[in-house]
């Protein structure tokens, strides 16, 4: 081969390669016939390697600035102290020693605490973040045991914690409906979630159970649990002139400030929200009453406060998750095709918000059944309201869910994981949408292989390592795809190459900034280092909230939008001289730090020479995509299969995860190394949910009993095995990036895979969490 | 009618008997100095070194070591997860030892060597053990990561030492770098994000542990 040849299958190499790279724009709306996110074709550019986290060097040398640790001159530090009853009025509260102590400024109560309108409670309007609609500090009504009744502001923490314990309640008592079967026993109440009945009904479901030739019918149990996030809540509040500023650790900062405004009887724009570093939040990190006294407190001293809660105090101020009471029934033919599928049950609230633990979410999808029945009941409690933790109705729900389909399959002799696959649907039988991608049983395949599942024993209590009966389980995991409405993002272009994208988002740990810095350098045709990623501040577009997994396909569509936004007007600015003259956006693609035509590279311009020649430093765009419809036209989930190997003490009757494997199909994955962390941390609170985790709740006193993390147990180092973690990698076409959520689906499906593999073990069937070796005595 | 007053003795109170008794036996003299004439001693001076820098302070006899570094040194690394040594956040290491820096009055740390998450590295200039954590992404969070890795330093340097722990099978023979050595060691350090498998892998690598 002579020279020029060499050369010219160099250019042509270019060109293929030009092609290749050239991201197209994607299309604003992901409706049937739409083209799918031009990004997902893309398999060699940033998107889906696994770049080591940006801020990785400022985490690990404690230079990330988390929200107890903006310095601020001045500042005041704050102390809480909380109700002792469930519910009642404060007849007297005597504030005096504590005034009179040592460093002491001021001591907040209802007596003397700003007028404040109640909080906006969440789902209750867009923007609302509230954690419950009750008063703050505003009358001497307790609502639940461990509500704030004072707060101490003084000069150290020492002098506010001293200060604290110097307050002395009186309280009259009413009477209290804080036990569960009580409440139960004087009746439920249909619920709904995200406005629609948690309630379906195909068929009739139990007259299809009496007549299935094989059923099972049980009764799961799921406590009360705690996110436990490290980081404690806490915030740092100033008062400048009209404008509060709040230093929170949120995971919804623009819904914060507008709640906060609601309350205080602000505009929006006067409440400044930030929060760049999250130290966990898993649901936790949202607007309870903790900003807000913190917000009044420092009005009333007329200097910056900060608080940062005890861990009792998360305990008595953050809300957790429920508590569930669940039958799931399933009646079968003698090849296992479902002929009743029943899951209903009731969970606890209160009368002050509007969550009620969805646990019927995966039977809606994840089964074919001739009939159904799925309904969740609610009962109100006299507690502290509860809030979604990780994968709220998935996480509990599939734990029963998948137990009984494991006892079914063992009622018939069939295979756990053949069962599950002689009952793929081909639509969502509750809807009758077609699903967007479901690839559920690619994972089951995949995952069996990889796990050596033909080595489980069928019969349970077989298996035996000395003194550890060994088991092996399994259980589907699910959790929907949602985008919200209210995303928008802003773009600024330089004449040097730079890209911004300012968007109202959150890093908890899933590494946003990241990720994002990958999906927007292979969309704009920019290197990494040519993008900056801001988020945590209230003042950015958009209305984003990190929650339901949907953050990234939230981020993704905004900045879909305004690259469109951003595309048009460099173009248009452009002129004639320019290559790209007369191409529609549609007909334009983004390569190498410039534009081409779509099928013809060669037509290009930099972003540097466009603006230089419109005399331009900057170009500036702000765009919201679509509203979410693609989750009206399909069924949208991640999905995974599930397996665990347990190790349960004959003697004892300890049980350890000894091996444990997740195989998931959540479309397009978009950074390998974070997804398979976030991945595997869903596994391990799962693993937590299985054995160990429990608030416990003293019924006679609706006062939570393990407020600490020595008695309310998280998995730590020695609990948990090597977790293997797999993906199918199958882009979703009707997604922002192909992507489905990541964050949440890990934790599904996990305790009924460990309940799963000790029944293998043990032959004991286990329907009551947490696991604990009592149980297995 | 019900009245109650706040339930719980703070820890600090607790905190405070005992550094009254230590203070009988002369450790933290700074306290004894102090007391002539003043009938509620509030603060002591105390010096102590802090990555290589040496702080003169005078603190509420009250202040935790961990609160003196974050709220009076202003280095925030050190992490407040529990404030009760439950959770490990705020693990640093004192005279080569690591300890709970909530678990220990400020005022005893006289003439002692702290090292902080601040002291290992910086961005830029990364000790082995953070670099290992970004390179294997024993983090998602970041907030328990200061403790995580100021522990796995530790842990290295306690089994390199020949300590054993829990697990250690054979006391006569040196104590072995291993996954159940680490895990077993490293469980005072709670990651809510569950990086745990992570953490593994990025100690393994800088202890030089075969795979």
């Amino acid at each position: 081969m002579n020279i020029i040849e060499d050369a010219k299958q160099a250019v042509q190499g270019l060109v293929q390669g030009a092609m290749a790279k050239a991201v197209a724009l994607a299309p604003d709306s992901w409706m049937p016939g739409g083209e799918p996110d031009p990004l997902i074709r893309h398999q060699h550019g940033h998107v889906g390697k696994p770049l080591s986290r940006i801020d990785g060097p400022r985490k690990v040398t404690g230079s990330a600035t988390f929200s107890a640790e903006f310095p601020v001159d001045g500042m005041v530090y704050a102390a809480v102290v909380f109700a002792t009853i469930a519910k009642g009025r404060l007849v007297e509260i005597d504030t005096r020693s504590a005034e009179a102590s040592p460093g002491v400024i001021s001591v907040m109560t209802h007596r003397n605490a700003p007028k404040l309108n109640p909080p906006p409670v969440f789902m209750s309007s867009s923007k609302a973040a509230g954690g419950d609609n009750l008063p703050i500090m505003q009358d001497d009504r307790i609502h639940w045991n461990g509500q704030p009744i004072a707060v101490v502001l003084a000069e150290s923490q020492e002098f506010a914690d001293h200060a604290a314990s110097l307050i002395c309640a009186t309280y009259e008592a009413d009477v209290t409906l804080t036990n569960f079967a009580v409440a139960i026993a004087k009746g439920t109440e249909p619920s709904l979630f995200m406005g629609q009945p948690l309630h379906n009904e195909i068929g009739d479901a139990e007259k299809a159970l009496k007549e299935a030739p094989v059923a099972v019918d049980a009764t799961y149990r799921t406590p009360r649990h705690n996110h436990n996030a490290i980081e404690l809540h806490a915030v740092t509040v100033a008062w400048t002139g009209d404008t509060l500023r709040i230093h929170d650790a949120s995971q919804l900062v623009a819904h914060t400030a507008w709640s906060v405004a609601q309350m205080f009887g602000m505009d929006e724009k006067q409440v400044v929200v930030t929060s760049p570093f999250v130290g966990g939040g898993f649901g936790g990190k949202c607007l309870w009453q903790h900003q807000v006294l913190a917000a009044a407190a420092a009005k009333i001293v007329g200097r910056p406060v900060r608080l940062v809660l005890s861990r009792e105090g998360v305990y008595r101020v953050v809300g957790g998750r429920t508590l569930t009471e669940q039958r799931v029934a399933l009646g079968a033919d003698k090849h296992g095709k479902f002929k009743a599928l029943i899951h209903t049950g009731v969970i606890a609230k209160t009368p002050s918000n509007i969550l009620p633990e969805p646990f019927i979410m995966p039977a809606r999808s994840a089964y074919a059944s001739e009939t159904m029945l799925l309904d969740v009941q609610a009962v109100e409690l006299d507690m502290l309201a509860n809030t979604f933790m990780r994968a709220p109705g998935e996480a509990v729900g599939t734990f029963a869910l998948e137990s009984a389909i494991d006892e079914l399959a063992d009622a018939l002799g069939i295979d756990p994981i053949e069962l599950r696959l002689r009952n793929e649907p081909e639509k969502e039988p509750t809807s009758g949408l077609p699903f967007s991608s479901r690839h559920v049983v690619e994972a089951w395949k995949m995952g069996a292989e990889r796990f050596g599942w033909d080595q489980r024993s069928v019969k349970p209590g077989l298996v035996r390592d000395g003194e550890w009966l060994v088991g092996l389980g399994c259980a589907t995991a699910t959790y929907p795809y949602y985008r919200m409405p209210g995303g928008a993002a802003r773009i600024t272009l330089t004449r040097l190459g730079q890209a911004t994208v300012d968007i109202a988002a959150h890093e908890m740990g899933m590494g946003t900034a990241t990720v994002q810095t990958q999906v927007v350098a292979e969309r704009l045709g920019l290197s990494l280092e040519a993008i900056t990623f801001n988020y945590g501040d209230s003042t950015l577009p958009g209305v984003v909230l990190a929650g339901g997994s949907q953050q990234t396909a939230s981020i993704g569509a905004s900045v879909i939008a305004a690259h469109r936004a951003l595309v048009k007007e460099l173009i248009k600015i452009a002129g004639n001289d320019s290559p790209l003259a007369g191409l529609k956006p549609d007909e334009v693609a983004s390569r190498d730090a410039g534009l081409c035509k779509a099928d013809d590279p060669s037509r290009f311009e930099t972003y540097a020479s466009i603006l230089e020649r419109a005399h331009r430093d900057e170009i500036r765009v702000e765009a919201s995509p679509p509203d979410p419809l693609e989750t009206m036209h399909w069924s949208m989930h991640s999905h995974g299969a599930m397996f665990c190997e347990v190790r349960v003490n004959a003697v004892t009757g300890e049980p350890r995860v000894s091996r444990f494997l997740g195989s998931f199909d959540c479309g397009r994955i978009l950074n390998s190394k974070t997804a398979a962390s976030q991945f595997r941390g869903g596994i391990i609170m799962g693993l937590g949910l299985a054995l160990m985790e429990e608030t416990q709740f003293d019924e006679r006193y609706g006062r939570i009993m393990n407020p600490s993390l020595s008695e309310y147990h998280v998995p730590v180092h020695m609990d948990v095995p090597d977790i293997d973690v797999i993906w199918t990698d199958i882009p979703d076409p009707h997604t922002p990036m192909g992507a489905h959520g990541v964050g949440e689906i890990g934790i599904t499906g996990t305790a009924a895979a460990v309940a799963n593999a000790i029944y293998n073990a043990t032959g004991k069937r286990m329907r009551d969490l947490p696991i604990t070796l009592d149980k297995l005595l | 009618m019900q009245t109650s007053t706040h339930l719980e003795i703070s820890r600090r109170d607790l905190l405070i008997s005992s550094a009254a008794t230590v203070a009988v036996t002369g450790v933290a003299g700074g306290a004894i100095a102090q007391s002539a004439g003043n009938d509620m001693v509030q603060t002591s001076k105390v010096s102590f070194i802090v990555n290589g820098d040496i702080h003169n302070m005078k603190l509420d006899n009250r202040t935790t070591l961990l609160d003196a570094l974050r709220e009076h040194l202003h280095l925030t690394g050190t992490k407040k997860g529990c404030d009760h040594g439950q959770c490990g956040a705020c693990t640093v290491i004192v005279d080569g030892r690591r300890l709970n820096a909530c678990l220990t009055l400020a005022i005893m740390q006289e003439g002692r060597r702290v090292t902080t998450i601040e002291g290992l590295g910086k961005p830029g200039d990364l000790h082995p053990m953070q670099a290992a954590f970004i390179k294997h992404d024993g983090f998602q969070c970041g907030y328990c990561t200061p403790g995580q890795i100021c522990s796995s330093v530790a842990v290295l340097e306690e089994i390199g030492a020949n300590i054993p722990s829990h697990v250690t099978a054979d006391l006569t023979s040196p104590v072995a770098l291993t996954a159940a050595e680490v895990r077993e060691r490293m469980s005072g350090n709670i990651c809510r994000c569950g990086a745990y498998s992570n953490i593994i892998d990025a100690i393994s690598d800088v202890g030089g542990m075969k795979a």
